[in-house]
């Protein structure tokens, strides 16, 4: 059997309120293999955030395990942490978090840059993935030149800039228009088709349709896990 | 990893001109601070070294006269105490090298139709050697000069250029209380003393001459002053003690009468000086660096709001792998390059300042190369050490709340 690349096994999240311990997460368990595209599904406030957080090693969890690729994740320090949000997954946002200073090429560079890369071949890799995301000609832009849109596919472009085969998104198309949103899963999918696996999060049911696998969580925990149908796409 | 940095931290202290401009003059007038006041300071060390050097080395003259209890020199208005035979006696005594019995004062000096008034001392030949005098025009004058009391001068620059004017001063005729002098000799210039006394404003002159013609002494072969040159400083104490009870049992002093004479040493109260100019120095320095500091504690300042300013930019930069030291150097990075940048502009501005000091007001300044470079050492230390913190700070953020933070 393939291993998978994400792998949880009763993880938890508390946060620290005013009110006390407040439970965020509950005990999730998820596998994730190779190639899937899973959207994560939910009302809001339901711990979607929360948990792509530590999938994507911006956080730490309370308790629980988390493999990537084989690696316990839940008790690695800071640098090794930083070293895996930088080599093995990408991670895209909401509201795209692009350096405002920056020339879109730069900001798809940097990645590169802590990862001690050469700065020719940095220059090089940048340029290839706009052009990849259609953005070629825009390399010298500032990012409040460009529309939301093309902000985002930037943002994926230097997700996957040090080529890592995993993709996190949390509501990526949440601040875009629903033709722009379709242009942007048409993306995904399109990277999917090369093998990345990519997990995102939405609550519109036509973005959840272009994944393959739809895992809906409610209170903290999953409610349900399931492929998705044909006639909900 | 620095490479990209470098111009990044670029990038940030242009996103802000002014702010950085500003931040920067504080370390442009703290290193400009210091520099200007090192090279005050040392000029004026420079200027005292000189001046003792002029002087002559491991000196010190006994003087006609004694301390009373009050401090007040008595005797002094009475008959000298001193003579020849006391000086002479002296340059028989073990680790002394020249003695010169001297009498001075300020007199009258005519030439043509030209006037100058001038100190006027009457000593042996030893006085030149002593005070490592040379002469560079003409000659000087030999002890049967001393013994057959000639009248010859041997005179200082300031004289030779006011009272001479373009001509040869040697071989020229001058009067000095009515009495001609030939003008035998020319010497070297010495500058101002340590009082600031013009000491090529100078006519020396036999000493019995002096004495007779000149000063008119009722008691002939009496001495106010005699100069004595020791071998070294480490053997001076012993020569200045020896010197006490030979003059004491020349003058036959019983025990617990005071002394008629007393000794000052001239190499000490110039080491005095040189000390006191060194401590000057330094003082002028640690004032100036007051203002590096105030200058660094605005780098620490500006550092702290830039990173307030900046935490979401920290956030996205962490999420893409920025590791904790990643976000140190940049900020601390930053702080360098103000510190720098400032110290450099610093740096010439106290250059330009110092010189231009030197050129209107003639006061003596040196620039060290030493100077220059702890200005640049002292610029990396205090943006190292006030950027640390605010860069520690950025470091230890949380990627998740540096995201949030609007
Ligand atoms: N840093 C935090 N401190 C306290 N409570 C938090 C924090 N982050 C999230 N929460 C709470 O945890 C719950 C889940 O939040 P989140 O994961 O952001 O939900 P979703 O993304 O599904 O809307 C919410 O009730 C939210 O208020
Ligand atoms: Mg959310």
């Amino acid at each position: 059997m393939v291993q998978p690349v994400i792998r949880v096994a009763g993880l938890g999240k508390s946060y620290e309120t005013a009110a006390g311990l407040f439970p965020a997460l509950k005990g999730v368990d998820l596998d994730v293999r190779p190639g899937e595209f899973i959207a994560i599904m939910g009302p809001s406030g339901s711990g979607k955030s929360t948990f792509m957080n530590l999938l994507g090693c911006l956080d730490t969890p309370t308790v629980g395990d988390y493999f990537l690729a084989g690696e316990n994740v839940a008790h690695m320090d800071k640098d090794a942490l930083a070293l895996l949000r930088n080599r093995t997954l990408g991670f895209v946002f909401q509201g795209f978090n692009l350096l405002p200073r920056m020339s879109l090429q730069d900001n798809v560079a940097l990645p590169l840059v802590y990862a001690g890369v050469d700065r020719e071949t940095r220059q090089a890799k940048a340029r290839e993935l706009l052009a990849k995301v259609g953005l070629g000609n825009y390399a010298e832009s500032l990012p409040n030149r460009i529309s939301g849109g093309q902000q985002q596919r930037v943002a994926i472009a230097r997700a996957l800039v040090n080529e890592p085969r995993l993709i996190l998104a949390d509501e990526p198309t949440g601040n875009l228009d629903s033709h722009t949103s379709e242009e942007i899963m048409r993306l995904f999918e399109e990277l999917n088709g090369e093998g990345i696996t990519i997990v995102l999060v939405t609550h519109e049911p036509d973005i959840a349709a272009h994944c393959k696998r739809q895992v809906r969580f409610l209170d903290g925990q999953i409610v349900s896990d399931q492929l998705t149908t044909g006639d909900s796409a | 990893m620095i490479h990209p940095m470098l111009g990044e931290a670029w990038l940030a202290m242009g996103a802000n001109r002014l702010r950085t401009a500003l931040t920067m003059l504080g370390m442009v007038i703290g290193v400009g601070a210091v520099v200007i006041m090192m090279a005050i300071g040392q000029g004026a060390q420079y200027a005292v070294q000189q001046t003792i050097s002029t002087m002559g080395s491991n000196l010190f003259i006994v003087l006609s006269g004694s301390f009373t209890t009050a401090g007040v020199r008595s005797g002094s208005a009475g008959a000298p105490t001193l003579n020849v035979a006391d000086a002479n006696a002296i340059a028989e005594l073990d680790g002394v090298v020249n003695v010169a019995p001297t009498h001075q004062g300020t007199r009258q000096l005519v030439y043509g139709s030209q006037n100058w008034s001038s100190q006027v001392i009457g000593t042996t030949p030893e006085y030149l050697d002593a005070r490592a005098w040379n002469i560079v025009n003409g000659a000087g004058f030999g002890d049967s000069d001393v013994r057959s009391a000639t009248r010859v001068a041997i005179i200082g620059k300031t004289v030779a250029e006011n009272l001479f004017g373009d001509d040869d001063p040697v071989g020229k005729t001058m009067r000095i209380q009515q009495n001609p002098f030939i003008v035998i000799g020319v010497l070297g210039s010495k500058g101002q003393n340590l009082d600031g006394r013009d000491q090529d404003d100078t006519v020396i002159i036999p000493l019995t001459t002096a004495q007779r013609k000149v000063f008119g002494t009722p008691f002939l072969g009496s001495v106010r002053m005699i100069m004595v040159q020791a071998e070294s400083a480490e053997t001076m104490p012993r020569t200045m003690e020896s010197v006490t009870s030979l003059l004491r049992q020349r003058h036959r002093l019983r025990e617990g009468v005071p002394d008629d004479f007393f000794m000052r040493n001239l190499s000490a109260a110039a080491e005095s000086e040189a000390e006191t100019t060194r401590t000057m120095s330094i003082l002028l320095g640690a004032i100036a660096s007051i203002s590096l500091l105030v200058g660094g504690i605005g780098i620490m300042n500006i550092m702290l709001v830039s990173v307030t300013e900046r935490t979401r930019e920290i956030g996205i930069r962490m999420a893409i792998g920025a590791r904790q030291r990643d976000i140190l150097s940049q900020f601390l990075l930053e702080a360098v390059m103000i510190s720098f940048a400032g110290c450099l502009l610093g740096l010439l501005l106290g250059l330009a300042i110092a010189l231009a000091i030197n050129a209107f007001t003639g006061m003596v300044i040196v620039i060290s190369g030493s100077a220059a470079l702890i200005a640049f050492v002292v610029a990396a230390g205090v943006g190292i050490f006030f950027g640390w913190y605010p860069a520690q700070k950025a470091a230890r953020l949380d990627p998740i709340e540096a995201l949030r933070y609007q």
